[in-house]
């Protein structure tokens, strides 16, 4: 069985546990996701599943991918991922991987896409500190010295204003609060990278 | 998709306590472990105002206790509260009765709601 699963983000609210602490978690809805390939030793180098995960209407599938999925047997997926596996983890093309891989108390890793926030400045982007706003200071927010003078030039990996956001983050070692395999739900404590409504990437933590 | 959030908190969603508003004076019943013994505790006073909506939903209960203003911000949902009574129905005439901090004594006081 391998540790993964796909699933979207719902949003986040917050749990009361036994002792009445409130926790803030994350409710995903995880599942339940089709094995669309596999991927072995011998034809690709690696071994892994292809899940599947998704609603998505039949005329937005491509040709190439409506074979795929007409090979495996399995109803068009909005999303295709691979999560990587050991050999005997294997499974069957066409089935069905659900929520109930996890349990409350597990550790797990969650990917996802985060938030664009545009255009950042040096502040938001690398917190840099920024200069006092008042009493004549005409340096509010400025990105400052990019470095000395005798080089002649500004070295690699400047921290510098820039496109921020929308890259691939992993969130680890977050804990399992509950699952709901009826409902297809996973709660997570703590925040998802991603919008509501994106995927994510649920896997076994590398840490734990 | 909101939905499926609404699945998740309406399990915890507290229906068994009355309705109470800011001016009301309330005795808020709080289980509360002391040396591994859960034991009730009552906490009485004005209710200065109700933050949030839904399981998120909060208060906030103040009383002058020993001559110092003491106040306590509850989670109305939360499962530490053993119940609730309402002691008295005040009238007042906004949602968050913050101005109460500046004023002690008679001046604290606040009229009662008249039932037609």
């Amino acid at each position: 069985m391998p540790k993964g699963i796909l699933g979207k983000k719902i949003g986040m609210t917050q749990v009361f546990d036994e002792t009445g602490v409130a926790i803030p978690v994350t409710v995903i809805e995880a599942g339940p996701c089709p094995v669309v390939q596999q991927k072995t030793e011998q034809t690709d180098g690696y071994t892994a599943l292809q899940l599947g995960f998704g609603e998505t209407n039949e005329r937005r599938v491509t040709k190439p991918l409506k074979g795929h999925f007409a090979r495996a047997g399995v109803k068009p997926v909005r999303w295709v991922r691979e999560i990587r596996c050991a050999p005997e983890e294997l499974k069957e093309v066409g089935s069905v991987v659900t929520a109930d891989i996890f349990k409350p108390g597990d550790a797990v890793d969650v990917t996802g896409l985060s938030k664009g926030k545009g255009f950042a400045g040096v502040i938001k982007r690398w917190k840099f500190n920024r200069g006092p706003m008042s009493h004549g200071s005409m340096y509010h927010r400025r990105t400052g010295s990019l470095g000395a003078t005798d080089p002649a030039r500004v070295f690699k990996n400047r921290k510098m204003p820039g496109r921020m956001g929308h890259e691939r983050v992993t969130a680890q070692n977050l804990k399992v609060i509950k699952v709901d395999p009826e409902q297809n739900l996973i709660l997570v404590r703590g925040a998802v990278p991603g919008v509501n409504g994106s995927l994510v990437i649920i896997k076994e933590s590398v840490k734990a | 998709m909101v939905n499926l959030i609404d699945s998740v908190q309406s399990a915890q969603l507290r229906r068994d306590l009355p309705d109470f508003s800011p001016g009301d004076t309330v005795r808020v019943y709080v289980k509360v472990v002391e040396a591994g013994r859960e034991r009730i505790q009552a906490f009485e006073g004005t209710v200065i105002g109700r933050h949030g909506g839904g399981l998120d939903e909060t208060f906030t209960v103040r009383k002058i206790s020993d001559g110092v203003g003491v106040e306590r911000t509850f989670p109305l949902h939360s499962p530490r509260i053993d119940r609730l009574e309402v002691v008295r129905e005040g009238r007042v005439r906004r949602a968050k009765l913050y101005y109460l901090r500046q004023r002690t004594g008679k001046a604290a006081r606040i009229q009662e709601k008249r039932r037609v």
